[in-house]
C-alpha cells in the first residue's frame, strides 16, 4: 500500500512538473465548475458537445446560443471573462460587470434532467401505492425500490420533529432523494450525468436555504425565546443572544460547505485518477501499463467509495435538517 | 474563487426548479405514499395484535376445555359412585324389606296354624267328649242304670282326661 501511494506520488509530482502540454489543473477544474456548453466526447479530432442557450437579463432579455460567444468569446456586447478576471469563465459586459445571467449552463441542465427523474420516479412510485391495496399487495417494481429509502426519511422526520412530522417529510423526502439522484447522476462519467451539480455552492447553498427558512418561519415561540432571550441571568442575555442568533446563522452554511466540499472533493479525487493515467502515458509503455492498473484500481475504489458518500452525504444533510426543524418545533416544558 | 462563489444564474435556476419539484411531490407524490405505507404498518401491527389476542384466547380455550372436560370426569365418577351406592343401598334396602315381611308372614302363619290346632283341639275334645259321653253311656246303658254315683264317676274321669289333656 505504502509503495503504490509513493510510486502515485512521485508519478504525480514528476507529472506536475514535467507535463507542459497537459494542463491538469485545467482539466479537472474544466471538469467541476459550470460551463455554457456540456462537452461529451471527441470525434475525430473535432469535440463533440451540446450548445446550451445564453439567456442575460440585462436591460431585456438577451437570448443566444453559447457557441457564438465560445468560438469568438465575444458576442452582442457581451464577452467571457478571462483567466484571473473577477468574473473569471463568466459571460460579462464589456466593462467587466457581470449582468444577471439564468443561461442554461450544464449545472442548469443537469438540474432540469435530475428534477424530470425525481419527479418521473416519485410520481410513478405514487401511481402504484394509488392502483394497488397496499394493505393486501406487496410492493413491487419501482415501489419495492423506492420505498425503503422514502420510508427511511419519514422515519427519520418521525423520530426527529415529533408530532407534526407530517408536515415536514415530504420536504425532507424531497431534499434527500434530490440530493441523492444528484450525488449518484454526478458519479456517472458520461452524458447525462457527470456534470458537478452537489459539488456546486449555489445548488448546496439553494438547499441549505431552504432548510434554513423552513426551519426559521415554522419556529415555536419558545424556540424564538431560546435565540432571542435565553434563560440565563441578565448580563449574560444579550450575549447568548448573539451567539445563539449567529448559530442559527451557521447551520445553513455548515450544511451548504459540507455538501458541497465532500461532494467537490469526491469529483476532483476521480479525475485525478483517471488523469494520472493520461500523464503516465508520457513514460513508456512499462509505465503506462503498470500505472493504468493501479490508478485503474484506484478509480474504482474510489468510485465505490463516492457511492457510499454520496449515499451518506445526502442522508447527513436531511437528518441534520430534520433535527434543526425538530429544534425550531419544541415546546416550552 | 469560481468554486466558492455562487452562481447567480444556478441559484435562481436552483430556487427555481427545487421549488417546483417540492411543490408537486408534495402535493401529489410522497404523502400518498407514506399515507398508504403508514396505514400498511398500522393495518400490520393491528394484526398482530389481533392474532397475538386470538393465540391468547385460544390458549384460554384450551385451557377451560380441559378444565371442563376434568369438571366432567370428576361429575361423572360422582355419579357413577352415587348410582352405585344407590343400587346397594337400594339392594339392602329390598333385602330388609323383604325379610321383615318374610318373617311377618311366617309369623302369620304361626299364628294362624296354632289358631287352627287350637279349634281343632277343641273340636276333636269336643267330639271326644261327646262319642265318650256316647259311648260310655252305651257301656253303661247295658251294665248299670243311670245312677247319680255313677255319672259322677264319669264327670270325674272325663275331667282327669280334659286336665291330662
Amino acid at each position: 500500500m505504502k509503495r503504490i501511494l509513493l510510486i502515485i506520488m512521485i508519478s504525480l509530482s514528476s507529472a506536475f512538473a514535467k507535463a507542459d502540454d497537459l494542463d491538469i489543473g485545467n482539466v479537472i477544474f474544466d471538469h467541476v465548475l459550470d460551463s455554457y456548453e456540456w462537452h461529451i466526447t471527441e470525434w475525430k479530432g473535432k469535440p463533440v458537445a451540446i450548445h446550451l442557450p445564453v439567456i442575460i437579463i440585462d436591460h431585456g432579455i438577451h437570448a443566444f446560443n453559447s457557441h457564438k460567444i465560445l468560438e469568438t468569446g465575444e458576442y452582442g456586447g457581451y464577452h467571457i471573462a478571462p483567466e484571473g478576471a473577477k468574473h473569471e469563465g463568466k459571460i460579462v459586459r464589456a466593462d467587466g460587470t457581470k449582468p444577471f445571467d439564468i443561461s442554461i449552463t450544464k449545472n442548469v441542465l443537469q438540474l432540469f434532467f435530475n428534477a424530470i427523474l425525481l419527479l418521473v420516479i416519485v410520481l410513478l412510485t405514487a401511481r402504484w401505492y394509488r392502483r394497488h391495496d397496499a394493505l393486501k399487495e406487496h410492493p413491487t417494481g419501482i415501489a419495492a425500490l423506492m420505498e425503503p429509502l422514502i420510508m427511511m426519511v419519514h422515519d427519520m422526520a418521525k423520530e426527529n420533529i415529533g408530532e407534526d412530522y407530517r408536515r415536514y417529510s415530504p420536504f425532507l423526502l424531497t431534499v434527500f432523494l434530490f440530493i441523492l439522484f444528484s450525488n449518484f447522476i454526478g458519479i456517472i462519467p458520461f452524458f447525462p450525468g457527470g456534470a458537478n451539480l452537489t459539488g456546486n455552492i449555489a445548488c448546496t447553498l439553494t438547499l441549505a436555504l431552504f432548510t434554513f427558512f423552513t426551519v426559521n418561519l415554522t419556529g415555536t415561540k419558545h424556540y424564538y425565546k431560546e435565540i432571542f432571550s435565553p434563560d440565563v441571568p441578565g448580563v449574560l442575555k444579550p450575549l447568548m443572544a448573539i451567539i445563539e442568533t449567529f448559530s442559527a446563522l451557521v447551520k445553513p452554511i455548515s450544511l451548504t460547505i459540507r455538501l458541497f466540499a465532500n461532494m467537490l472533493a469526491g469529483h476532483i479525487q476521480i479525475l485525478c485518477m483517471v488523469c494520472i493515467i493520461f500523464i503516465l502515458g508520457k513514460y513508456g509503455p512499462v509505465m503506462t501499463g503498470g500505472g493504468t492498473l493501479i490508478t485503474v484500481l484506484f478509480g474504482i475504489f474510489l468510485d465505490v467509495l463516492e457511492m457510499l458518500i454520496s449515499f451518506i452525504q445526502a442522508y447527513i444533510f436531511t437528518m441534520l435538517s430534520s433535527i434543526y426543524i425538530g429544534m425550531a418545533r419544541q415546546k416550552a416544558e | 474563487m469560481n468554486l466558492i462563489t455562487p452562481d447567480t444564474g444556478l441559484l435562481f435556476w436552483m430556487v427555481l426548479i427545487f421549488g417546483i419539484v417540492f411543490f408537486i411531490l408534495a402535493k401529489w407524490g410522497f404523502p400518498a405514499i407514506t399515507g398508504m405505507v403508514d396505514k400498511r404498518n398500522e393495518h400490520i401491527s393491528e394484526s398482530l395484535r389481533l392474532a397475538d389476542e386470538a393465540r391468547e384466547r385460544m390458549s384460554h380455550l384450551a385451557e377451560e376445555q380441559k378444565a371442563l372436560i376434568a369438571e366432567t370426569k370428576a361429575e361423572q365418577s360422582r355419579i357413577l359412585k352415587e348410582a352405585a351406592q344407590a343400587r346397594s343401598e337400594m339392594l339392602a334396602q329390598a333385602k330388609a324389606d323383604a325379610q321383615a315381611q318374610t318373617a311377618d308372614m311366617i309369623e302369620k302363619a304361626r299364628e294362624q296354624i296354632a289358631n287352627e290346632r287350637e279349634t281343632a283341639l277343641r273340636d276333636i275334645r269336643r267330639q271326644v267328649a261327646l262319642l265318650s259321653v256316647d259311648v260310655a253311656e252305651k257301656v253303661l246303658r247295658a251294665k248299670l242304670d243311670a245312677s247319680p254315683e255313677q255319672q259322677a264317676l264319669i264327670d270325674r274321669y272325663v275331667d282327669e282326661s280334659r286336665s291330662s289333656n
